[in-house]
């Protein structure tokens, strides 16, 4: 049998951390009472317009260039058309034909055979970033045969990015994900938090033989978090191999994943292939950018976003913060990588360096050895740690001035897992951790325990 | 034209003011016109009497040639879907027939090399809002409207109601 190729796109959608909507004052809040953020114009009543909000065309901006996109200087609006209860307009005004952003690329790396220390980086090309309306949350009340709108999200400003389908498995579009979550956090365009919805992934996976033209693609939806991403991937494309092997045919239709039962199932409320009607916004001229060489003399400082400015006040990326850690501390990539991995782990890593003599070398095995594994068995994340920076340098500080062994430290850890508010020195006093450096002290116990013990010694001296 | 501007057109029931008005047969694009050379043979000289369409007939030399392209009952269908309208009988479904035709005069323009107007804010400066929170905060107002509630919860039927098929449509095109 042939070997299979599949062939793994993503459409992610990233909520713009900002203040207010994309097209109205309204705020944006997560959770708040049903419909109360929602403008006049969110709730599409006649006579409202759209009115562009400078911070979203700000954290678009950011976004493309950080992705390695071209910002097209000119890019326009479009209407989206569909009826669902969810979208009041009946359209949703997005970025059609000329985006904010366009062909960019995503760098993320992978471990081989799950072995930390072979890593490979790979990248996935984006296709483009464009700028459009979120859609209000509808709860369906099937008990009661009818669904209850909250218009609140509806108007939020949302950066889709168009990945090119460069990938091929579940754990290559998990690692893409997981470094573009990175990447919005670090340049606060999106808080980028799936389990808030911030996030949004919907993938596109299809399966062919190798020469053969790329096979019938199907939609996966409702995927809430990267776990579930790779899940969902995988579980697709065996689906797809195992349905084409058994001489069945792919639809080319929308399916969602259950988490529950770990597969793909087909959306019901399908009507076939979209029409969308996609028209111009006609209330909204095209959204013009400027950089240093083409900024205009006499504008409203207000009303003129500068691409350089921006671009020349982006934060480090996490690619360049790994690389500085390697650098700065002398530790291996891998160890940089779980170190920003894990929210908040890096700046600890570092403030306990700070108040430690040890070397950053062996500091780090005992934060991603001790420490991690700690937090990953109890569910905490970093800031939820009952061993403070201050308390484990304490710790490492004892250690390293040999007052006590390696052992001990561990046992001494246990204790202060416990948060019961003891320092390190405290629990060495107590359990008698301290080692001793004393030769005659040691010469003394060590003959105490001979003399305790003379029938064992004459055995063993006799042989 | 976009369907769902075609048939907010076809409702007003009012012909849209013409690019073309006041030009009355000596014609600007007779160099180059796809359809140069129709005489005033007119399909529409039958309606120069009825008032409603009386507009049409100083564009009769400028229509292109050749029969108007019948809509077919599938177009039709299709567009009743898209735009959620009901055509409802055949004069509606006439005059979407003659907006096409009026709409089909811009055929006869040359516009290579012309950069397509998508708008006519173009030149315009799309103004930028600082993000602050001004508006929201209206449930009541905006729930005043809704003719079911359910705890400050618009209430909408449980997912798309599909438009039935053709044949299940109490609809002036079955007939067709």
């Amino acid at each position: 049998i042939a070997p299979w190729i599949p062939v793994v796109g993503l459409e992610i959608h990233a909520q713009i951390s900002s203040n207010s909507k994309l097209f109205s004052g309204s705020q944006v809040q997560f959770a708040a009472p049903p419909n109360s953020l929602v403008s006049f114009f969110d709730a599409s009543l006649p006579g409202t317009l759209p009115v562009l909000n400078r911070r979203c065309v700000e954290a678009a901006v950011m976004t493309g260039l950080a992705l390695n996109c071209s910002i097209n200087k000119k890019s326009l609006f479009d209407r989206k058309h569909y009826f669902y209860a969810d979208l009041p307009a009946g359209y949703q005004i997005t970025q059609q034909r000329v985006p904010i952003a366009v062909n960019g690329s995503l760098s993320y790396s992978l471990c081989i055979d799950n072995k930390m220390s072979q890593m490979v980086t790979k990248t996935v090309r984006i296709k483009q970033i464009q700028l459009e309306q979120d859609s209000g949350k509808s709860l369906h009340d099937d008990t009661r045969c009818q669904t209850l709108v909250d218009l609140n999200r509806a108007g939020v400003g949302l950066m889709e990015v168009v990945m090119e389908p460069d990938m091929c498995c579940g754990e290559e579009a998990a690692a893409a994900v997981r470094e573009l979550q990175l990447i919005l956090q670090a340049l606060g365009s999106s808080q980028a938090v799936m389990a808030e919805g911030q996030l949004r992934v919907d993938a596109n996976v299809s399966v062919h033989h190798p020469g053969e033209p790329y096979g019938v693609r199907t939609e996966v939806k409702n995927i809430n978090s990267i776990r579930f991403l790779a899940k969902a991937v995988d579980y697709e494309i065996q689906r797809q191999i195992e349905e084409l092997e058994n001489g069945g045919t792919i639809l080319n239709e929308t399916r969602a994943f259950d988490s529950k039962l770990g597969c793909t199932v087909p959306m019901r409320d399908k009507e076939g292939k979209q029409d969308y009607r996609f028209m111009p916004e006609p209330n909204l001229p095209p959204l013009i950018l400027y950089d240093t060489k083409s900024l205009p003399a006499n504008m409203n400082h207000q009303q003129v976003i500068n691409i350089d400015w921006i671009h020349e006040r982006l934060p480090d990326l996490p690619s360049v913060k790994r690389e500085k850690l390697v650098e700065q501390y002398g530790i291996l990539p891998e160890h940089s990588f779980t170190l920003l991995n894990e929210d908040g782990l890096a700046e600890f890593f570092e403030s306990v360096v700070k108040q430690t003599q040890m070397k950053p070398k062996k500091v780090i095995g005992w934060i991603l050895n001790d420490l991690l594994s700690y937090l990953k068995q109890h569910s905490l994340t970093v800031k939820e740690s009952p061993v403070s920076s201050f308390l484990l340098a304490d710790l490492l500080n004892l250690l390293e001035k040999k007052e006590i062994s390696s052992t001990a430290a561990k046992q001494v850890l246990v204790e202060l897992w416990k948060g019961e508010g003891k320092t390190p020195l405290e629990i060495v006093k107590e359990q008698k951790l301290e080692l001793l450096h004393d030769q005659k002290e040691l010469e003394q116990i060590c003959q105490a325990v001979i003399d305790g013990q003379e029938n064992e010694v004459i055995m063993m001296v006799l042989g | 034209m976009r369907a769902l501007s075609l048939v907010r057109w076809l409702r007003a029931g009012r012909v849209p003011e013409s690019r073309y008005s006041g030009n009355s047969g000596n014609s600007r694009y007779s160099g180059n016109s796809r359809y140069s050379g129709y005489s005033g043979n007119s399909r529409y000289s039958g309606y120069s009497g009825n008032s409603e369409y009386s507009e049409y007939s100083e564009y009769s030399e400028h229509r292109p040639q050749g029969p108007p392209q019948k809509l077919s009952v599938d177009v039709l269908d299709h567009l009743e879907h898209l735009a959620l309208v009901d055509f409802r009988d055949s004069e509606g479904v006439e005059r979407l027939q003659k907006a096409i035709q009026f709409a089909e005069q811009l055929q006869e323009v040359n516009t290579d090399g012309v950069e397509p107007m998508d708008s006519v804010l173009e030149d315009r400066c799309l103004y930028l809002r600082e993000d602050d929170v001004t508006e929201g905060n209206c449930t009541k107002e905006l729930l005043e409207n809704a003719r079911e509630k359910v705890e400050e919860y618009f209430v909408a039927p449980p997912g798309n109601i599909p438009l039935p098929k053709l044949e299940e449509r109490e609809t002036f095109l079955q007939g067709s």
